[in-house]
């Protein structure tokens, strides 16, 4: 049994009428990153805020190191780091001024909250910007200092509150090496995204929220078996043929296949049981039936199973349309 | 072309970052657990970065300086005439009271400071560092302390212009300002209340007006209570600001009322106790 970062079992949060958490049982494993997949409004963010200390639990209970978050509060203060969805650091403040802040406030002397800064500002590439207001900083340079901000004291538990949210794909590379970075030197890292792709790159498990509710749970390759290895897209040449192409593909795919909003596209779910080569193979035969039948195809497209693929499998509802929730 | 090619390294070198691992993992190394800081060090530290706020922002310090200069120009020239016979004789009595008034009013930023800071969430990193809660906050008012002391200041230098001269000399002066500001210092607590209760910094505003309007115009400060009908009077004899504006008149004459100094120390004492229970109660929940 390897050591648990964190350990939560029927956790609830309830903010008026909406369960925001409504019963959440983790078992994050040291060591590793741990994703936390879903929608906006699934909970994620409340459900980190309550193992941060952030916020108190309605119900349940959550342990951090085996120190109870509500009862040794200070304790797991002192072993978790927070980067907030929203820039947890001060826009007024230059690069280094916020630093140092957070250094001292942690308990590192002068000279020693000046070094670690310094140190880290560098391997962050912003020393040129440390004496500029956080305001003037790009959205990638934010989340940077964001993230430095969280690990002026190597913290034994990170949380990453949607850390790539709204960057540009190379800045979120740049979050993704330095993710990988701060795991290798033995921290935990706690995740939470909207991206299966990025929680498919980072991390080791994987838990699905949707409505406050872990509704899957597992390793990647795990969830993407669970969910099916994709779909394919297919653009037909006549929208006239489209119920003839939906009716072929259902029955060679014995799968959910459904129409788009443009009318002559329909996308079509592959169960691939984890196997590339097997989706590629259905996809192809899937192709040959529609020749067969007569259906032409301008093109076609083998899709990764998205987020919203893994909602449609889990929930029978697209993870788009809980935005609100 | 040639332009071009000279010009395309440095703004790839500029833009384009790659995480260096070497480094990074070298300061990640190091799980060094320096010691919690104290409750007087950490609140020091949050009062350092409402100096720097200053220092990055400076019209902020605006409100503090032509706000206390126009006030005292206005209720000089306004009332000094129609009261006291004359603006000088006027002024020996307004000053104190002017002074009391623009700092209390001022502690309104105080709420407004803090419910703009939680919105943005650094707050949000702050409570989850392993210091003394309320040192944030604390911290934050011993920022406010400074904008305290540089109003007084300047009604100070003002009032000495235009012919203010205290009986209590440079010692009287002082100890007034001290007590007026130390008193400031516990009432802010009532705006750190309501800057963590309310939900915008517009309704905060809205109740600080309500709240300061009547308990700095319903007392001592402009007129003598005794030409006031009996019912408003019971208000200015319960009203903190009146107890305030007397101990630090009497101080500043070189008459101080040890009677009144002890009842503002007491009611800065309960505010305190009440207002920055109910903060630190709120901001623990929020």
């Amino acid at each position: 049994m390897t050591e648990l970062a964190i350990e939560t079992s029927g956790l609830v949060k309830i903010f008026g009428k909406t369960r925001a958490v409504d019963g959440v049982d983790l078992a994050v494993p040291a060591g590793s990153v741990y994703g936390v997949l879903g929608p906006n409004g699934a909970g994620k963010t409340t459900a980190v805020k309550m193992l941060a200390t952030l916020l108190r639990p309605d119900g349940g209970q959550a342990t951090v190191f085996g120190h109870d978050v509500v009862r040794e509060a200070d304790t797991v203060r002192s072993l978790v780091s927070l980067t907030g969805q929203y820039a947890s650091v001060d826009e007024d403040l230059s690069g280094t001024e916020n630093l140092v802040l957070i250094a001292r406030l942690l308990g590192h002397r002068k000279p020693a909250a000046r070094d670690r800064s310094a140190a880290l500002l560098e391997a962050f590439g912003l020393t040129d910007a440390a004496d500029r207001q956080v305001k003037n900083y790009s959205g990638g340079m934010r989340r940077r200092i964001d993230i430095a901000a969280s690990i002026l004291r190597t913290p034994e538990l990170l949380f990453l509150d949607e850390p790539t949210t709204g960057l540009d794909p190379r800045s979120r590379n740049q979050v993704w090496d330095i993710v990988r970075i701060i795991v290798a030197q033995g921290t935990t890292v706690m995740l939470t995204t909207q991206y299966l792709d990025e929680a498919d790159h980072l991390a080791s498990r994987i838990a699905v929220i949707d409505h406050g509710r872990v509704i899957a749970e597992g390793t990647p390759g795990e969830l993407k078996a669970s969910v099916g290895a994709g779909s394919i897209q297919v653009r037909l040449r006549d929208a006239a043929q489209r119920e003839e192409a939906l009716r072929v593909l259902s029955s060679v795919l014995g799968e959910a296949v459904r129409p788009e909003a443009d009318p002559v596209a329909l996308t079509a779910q592959l169960s691939g049981e984890d196997s590339d080569r097997e989706a590629a193979e259905q996809a192809s035969r899937a192709l040959a039936a529609l020749a067969a039948a007569g259906v032409v195809v301008d093109n076609f497209a083998l899709g990764q199973p998205t987020l919203d693929e893994v909602f449609l499998a889990l929930t029978d509802h697209p993870a788009t349309e809980e935005a609100a929730a | 072309m040639s332009t071009a090619t000279t010009t395309e390294p440095t703004t790839t070198a500029s833009t384009a970052y790659a995480p260096a691992a070497d480094r990074l993992g070298a300061v990640l190394a190091s799980r060094e657990q320096p010691p919690r800081p104290s409750a007087w060090s950490a609140s020091l530290t949050f009062g350092w970065r409402t100096m720097l706020k200053i220092k990055h922002v400076p019209e902020q310090m605006f409100d503090v300086t032509a706000f206390p200069i126009m006030m005292v120009l206005m209720f000089t020239y306004l009332f000094g005439g129609a009261l006291a016979g004359s603006v000088t004789e006027y002024l020996q009595f307004l000053l104190p009271g002017i002074m009391v008034t623009s700092v209390i009013m001022i502690t309104m930023y105080t709420g407004m400071g803090v419910n703009i800071d939680i919105e943005k969430g650094v707050f949000d990193r702050f409570r989850t560092l392993p210091v003394w809660r309320p040192a944030a906050l604390v911290g934050a008012l011993f920022g406010d302390v400074f904008r305290y002391v540089t109003a007084a200041v300047v009604i100070l230098v003002v009032g000495l212009i235009l012919g203010f001269r205290p009986d209590g000399g440079v010692l009287g002066v002082l100890l007034g300002i001290v007590l007026l500001v130390g008193f400031s210092f516990a009432f802010s607590w009532i705006w750190t209340m309501f800057g963590l209760l309310l939900r915008s910094e517009k309704s905060v505003m809205g109740v600080s007006m309500m709240v300061l309007f009547p308990l700095t115009f319903l007392s001592n400060v402009f007129v003598e209570p005794e030409t006031m009908p009996a019912w408003l009077r019971v208000f200015t004899e319960v009203n903190p600001i009146t107890h305030l504006v007397a101990a630090v008149r009497g101080l500043m004459a070189g008459s101080p009322d040890g009677g009144e100094i002890v009842w503002v120390l007491v009611a800065a004492g309960v505010i305190i106790a009440v207002f920055g229970t109910l903060t630190m109660r709120l901001y623990n929940r929020k």
